[in-house]
């Protein structure tokens, strides 16, 4: 499902607004998400799961074309941890259905 | 303090002017189409932001953290994220102002 397929089916279950209402909310809803998370800040969505931010201390890598080593700096990167009621339907949807690789 | 689904309604009043009622229903149902679709295979690409992917997993043999004692860890689907580059670059950018 991509953003615009995701755009289509909730407006069709929320039928009292406009496709472009929902439109400019999912679009608000990601962009504060982002934001969120840019500042810092962690998300938390009972059911669904939970954003963060991991740090990742500075080290050494190399370019692996040149083969040459580079000092990598410190950074942070998402970190996304699937809520109970995510894991259960995932897992139980895997039950009843085929694999999505195949 | 944590983003939660209190704060996106908020915006939602905030920025489009719909009402709280329907503010609400729209958070709830954005991430009820989510689980929807990882629950039914199908994985999730929001551009911009990241991807949701599914990984189905073989069993394993593992421990009980708890009592050290062995256990298999069965077969399993789970959900990963991937955060899209806008987001990861953002996240790098915001994190050298902030200080983390």
């Amino acid at each position: 499902m991509t953003k615009s397929e995701l755009i289509d089916r909730l407006a069709v279950k929320l039928g009292h607004l406009t496709h472009r209402d929902v439109e400019l909310a999912v679009r608000s809803m990601l962009e504060l998400m982002s934001r969120s998370l840019a500042e810092g800040e962690r998300i938390e969505v009972r059911g669904f799961g939970s954003f963060s931010l991991r740090f990742r201390p500075s080290r050494m890598g190399r370019n692996p074309r040149t083969g040459s080593a580079v000092a990598l700096p410190d950074k942070h990167v998402v970190h996304f941890k699937p809520g109970r009621a995510l894991r259960e339907r995932v897992d139980r949807g895997a039950g009843r259905l085929p694999s999505p690789d195949g | 303090m944590a983003l939660t689904k209190v704060d996106m309604a908020e915006c939602l009043f905030d920025e489009l002017g719909l009402n709280k009622r329907e503010a609400r229903e729209l958070v709830d149902h954005l991430f009820e189409e989510l689980r929807l679709s990882l629950e039914s295979g199908e994985p999730v690409k929001l551009s911009g932001f990241g991807n949701f992917d599914l990984r189905d997993k073989a069993e394993r043999p593992g421990r009980n953290p708890k009592t050290g004692t062995a256990a298999t860890i069965s077969a399993r689907r789970v959900v990963t994220f991937r955060p899209g580059i806008k987001l990861k670059t953002r996240v790098e950018a915001g994190a050298r102002s902030f200080g983390k």
